[in-house]
């Protein structure tokens, strides 16, 4: 006799339940794995530390230390991104785990999102650690204008920065290079032109309009007009416009994401390259 | 829609280009898979026998649906691989040995939960499944260990786990006890054995060249070697089709080498034979005409010199087919590759 048939859900409930178990390893990793408190926190305080005494040294006004507090926050969501998204299909070929991924019945844009929301689970609280560890060591005062706009720009900026990570892991995958070479190609320049620790338009219009390609580069420069909102003439452009085009970019990536996922399957499929594990 | 077979292909063929290490070298081509027709019905195991570079996996990873034929018909449940990819997937299941998929710092059954939710079962179903299959291959007071903690044999196991979790209606299983110790490779076995017991309805393709395996595990099988399918039938079926031939291992003094035209091939009768030279003897394993050829065989050792340590008539095996369509031994083309 058949043994009973086991019930699959299909649609949005199937994407649902992937998205949150992929989700579900990072948001695990976070709360089991404490040796990052010292490699993500403590490390990238000694680099905010650096560029609060420089500014202290050279006169510059107060908020410039609040500017290196957020700079220095913001840094786990770049790392994430680069490290733990872009290069992660990357990682997940080599251990076999791609092979299952696009083996399984549900979208591998499932997936991905799951990585994002478990990649920024892990990096906000590394985020929140580093600005009240920095805060009560440098004495930051902070000039909120708006919260519920400082989290929806908060938000947009997630929503396009982790949508870029999301394109970027097909495109890591996709390169044939040593994956880390990429990330470590993309990790330093961005933070010089992305003003990690500085307004950004002290790089000059050119610059910082490239720049903007990078999400973190408006949704930085927003989050300090919006934080320190005293300090008036400092931002790049009107923080209402870097939403509108943070919302664009948010659309793009996810698009390009989806877009370029599926390219890789085929040529996954074509090539029989993708699902290949070297080892 | 329920198809007659659960696994067809016509005339399945597969092509890799290999790009050279220059950069205007042209690509060449080899070819994995050439001209394969294969018909697997619905329930029991398939077996897939061949060397390394058969075009075993070449064959389930287009079944599978990770790889596209370059021409013919691959069809799983009734549909087409290059196109119904979707459903074929909801229907489907693969582990692979040596497999290192899952999270380390995951426990099993963390990992094995994942990988249930991403086929959309229900967490209460995909938990009482997980701790039921857990309990059948004796790892349920592992079920909290974070699989990098697992040895080989264990993550293999827990591997076995997921491919079966998602219940699936066809399973493909691509050398499933590859480096594995002897104790794990028979619990692997007794498993499958176990779960097509309880699933009858359900199909198993198993790629492997471990001819004991094949032998003990398929209702079917087909050889497989250099992207050609050789011949496909039952275990007992192919054994029968060289039991014509008398099968003798016989164990002799070390033997030199032959003076030209003394060979033991050139002895009348003597079919078949592979000489393996083992520590402090030689041994002869022989398909013999019948068994009147023998002493032929041995009068011909004697004159050589070759004292007869031991003579064993035995049963024709896998290996014999294997030799017989090949004409060399499957662990000769292990070793080669």
């Amino acid at each position: 006799m058949a043994a009973e048939r086991v019930y699959k859900a299909t649609g949005f409930t199937l994407f649902w339940r992937m998205m949150w178990a992929r989700a579900y390893p990072r948001i695990i990793g976070a709360l089991r794995e404490r040796d990052w408190i010292f490699f993500e926190t403590v490390l990238p305080l000694g680099t905010t530390a650096a560029f609060v005494f420089i500014y202290r040294g050279a006169g510059a006004p107060p908020e410039y230390t609040g500017f290196a507090v957020l700079g220095g926050a913001m840094t786990a969501f770049w790392l994430n991104v680069l490290w733990s998204m872009a290069s992660q299909l990357y990682w997940d070929k080599d251990e076999g785990n791609l092979e299952l991924y696009i083996l399984s019945p549900g979208p591998l844009m499932a997936i991905l999102l799951g990585m994002a929301i478990g990649g920024i689970f892990m990096a906000t609280i590394r985020a929140v650690t580093i600005i009240l560890l920095a805060s009560l060591m440098f004495s930051v005062s902070y000039a909120i204008s708006s919260v519920p706009l400082l989290f929806l720009v908060f938000f947009m900026t997630m929503a396009a920065l982790y949508g870029m990570g999301m394109m970027f892991a097909s495109l890591f995958l996709t390169s044939g290079r040593e994956v880390w070479h990429l990330a470590n190609l993309f990790q330093e320049p961005i933070y010089l032109v992305s003003g990690f620790y500085f307004p950004v338009n002290a790089l000059g219009f050119w610059v910082a309009t490239f720049a903007s390609v990078i999400p973190l580069t408006l949704g930085m420069d927003a989050m300090r007009q919006i934080i320190f909102s005293n300090q008036v003439g400092l931002g790049f452009l009107p923080v209402e416009l870097e939403l509108l085009i943070l919302t664009i970019l948010a659309g793009l990536f996810l698009f390009g994401a989806r877009l370029l996922l599926t390219t890789l399957e085929n040529i996954g499929r074509r090539e029989g390259r993708l699902t290949e594990r070297r080892r | 829609m329920i198809a007659s077979c659960a696994i067809e292909t016509r005339d399945l063929r597969r092509v890799y280009k290999i790009r050279g290490t220059k950069k205007k070298s042209e690509p060449t081509e080899r070819i994995a898979l050439d001209g394969v027709n294969l018909q697997v019905r619905r329930g029991g195991l398939f077996g897939l026998l061949g060397p390394n570079g058969a075009g075993k996996t070449t064959l389930i990873k287009i079944l599978a649906t990770l790889l596209l034929p370059s021409s013919g018909t691959a069809l799983v449940d009734g549909r087409d691989v290059t196109k119904d990819v979707t459903e074929i997937r909801r229907r489907i299941s693969m582990v692979s040995g040596g497999e290192t998929s899952g999270y380390g710092l995951l426990t099993v059954e963390e990992n094995l939960w994942m990988f249930a939710r991403f086929y959309g079962l229900d967490t209460a179903v995909a938990k009482e499944r997980i701790n039921h299959m857990l309990e059948v291959v004796g790892m349920a007071d592992r079920r909290r260990s974070k699989i990098g903690d697992l040895s080989t044999g264990l993550r293999q196991k827990m591997n076995f786990v997921r491919g079966f979790i998602s219940d699936p209606d066809i399973l493909f299983l691509d050398e499933p006890t590859l480096g594995l110790d002897v104790t794990a490779a028979r619990d692997v076995r007794e498993f499958i054995k176990g779960w097509l017991r309880d699933h009858p309805d359900r199909t198993i393709l198993l790629t492997t060249h471990y001819m004991a395996e094949a032998d003990e595990l398929c209702d079917r099988l087909a050889i497989i070697d250099n992207g050609k399918l050789l011949v496909e039938d039952t275990p007992a079926a192919l054994k029968r089709s060289v039991q014509a031939d008398s099968m003798f291992v016989l164990k002799v003094a070390p033997l030199g080498k032959p003076d030209t035209g003394d060979r033991i091939e050139d002895v009348a009768g003597v079919r078949r034979l592979t000489i393996n030279d083992c520590d402090g003897y030689t041994e002869l394993q022989m398909a013999l005409a019948g068994e009147d050829a023998l002493p032929g065989v041995l009068a011909h050792l004697s004159r050589r010199g070759a004292g007869l340590v031991a003579l064993e008539k035995r049963e024709p095996t896998l290996e014999d087919v294997f030799i017989q369509l090949v004409g060399r031994r499957l662990s000769e083309s292990v070793e080669a590759t």
